[in-house]
């Protein structure tokens, strides 16, 4: 049985791309490095689709599909962070999550 | 002598090809978790998001790996280039990391990478009993304009949305240019 053909050996490549990305968004504390993170999570997403698709579910057009509208929200989602994060830079003058603190009561 | 007969076969090469496109994504995505500056982060995620489309070749799928390319390294890198470059200068140097916080996010991380890897481990995957082989990219063309044709047009409206928004927050709201 070859590497490549194991449904086993993609949903562990999606569970470590997953970890990469949980450890990013809790340790980085730039807005943008967090942004970056996410969209790592959302490949994994992407990745455990496309897996399931190949090897189990009944049509294969699918998985395609889905993670065709996977990767339309993830740019839809990083246009909106992005220009959160600009704003915030212009308000603050830091990206720094841990000085965006206005709404501490 | 066994070995190199092995890696020139078939079979042999489309491995090798495999583990080199697993090596370039999963050090793309540990550079860009890691990488202490901004632009090197962004550099990590676009090799770590071409290895993921070449996964996707892997997996049967040319054209959604063409996207992954064309939508992930093509646009959305390019816009946090941007955005990098309109917030925080490159020259001063980043905030000195706190090894508590980095410890706890390793410690969460390899925990959930662990419950889900025995989740992974323990399940029987079961394939579906009946298994088109219809691959080709017209298909797909038509089930995104017949079956799912409402998620389609729906995707649309939201990415319209979402443009008018990011104009709008990034010029800092309404009456205040």
């Amino acid at each position: 049985m070859l590497i490549f053909n194991q449904l086993q050996t993609y949903l562990y490549l999606a569970i470590l791309l997953f970890a990469i990305g949980v450890y990013g968004v809790l340790a980085r504390r730039s807005l943008i490095g967090i942004l970056i993170s996410v969209e790592l999570i959302l490949n994994a997403a992407s990745i455990n689709f496309m897996a399931f698709n190949r090897f189990l579910a009944p049509h294969p057009a699918v998985g395609q599909v889905i993670t065709l509208f996977i990767m339309a929200v993830a740019a839809a989602e990083a246009a909106i962070a992005l220009s959160i994060i600009v704003a915030v830079y212009r308000r603050l003058k830091s990206i720094n999550i841990e000085l965006a603190t206005e709404l501490r009561g | 002598m066994n070995f190199i007969a092995y890696l020139l076969s078939p079979a042999g090469l489309a491995s090798g090809a495999f583990l080199l496109v697993v090596a370039i994504m999963v050090v793309g995505a540990l550079i860009a978790v890691a990488a202490r500056n901004i632009f090197h982060n962004v550099l990590g995620l676009a090799m770590s998001l071409f290895g993921v489309a070449g996964l996707f070749l892997f997996l049967n799928s040319p054209f959604v790996a063409l996207m992954e390319i064309l939508i992930y390294v093509g646009a959305i890198c390019i816009a946090i280039c941007f955005a990098i470059m309109l917030s925080q200068p490159l020259y001063l140097p980043p905030p000195p990391r706190n090894p508590l916080k980095v410890l706890g996010a390793l410690a969460g991380a390899g925990l959930i990478f662990a419950f889900l890897g025995l989740l992974t481990k323990r399940t029987t995957w079961a394939p579906a009993a009946e298994r088109s082989t219809d691959w080709s990219i017209t298909t797909l063309g038509h089930y995104l304009l017949t079956n799912y044709v409402l998620i389609f047009e729906v995707i649309s409206l939201l990415l319209l949305v979402a443009m008018l928004g990011a104009v709008v927050t990034a010029r800092g709201g309404r009456g205040s240019s």
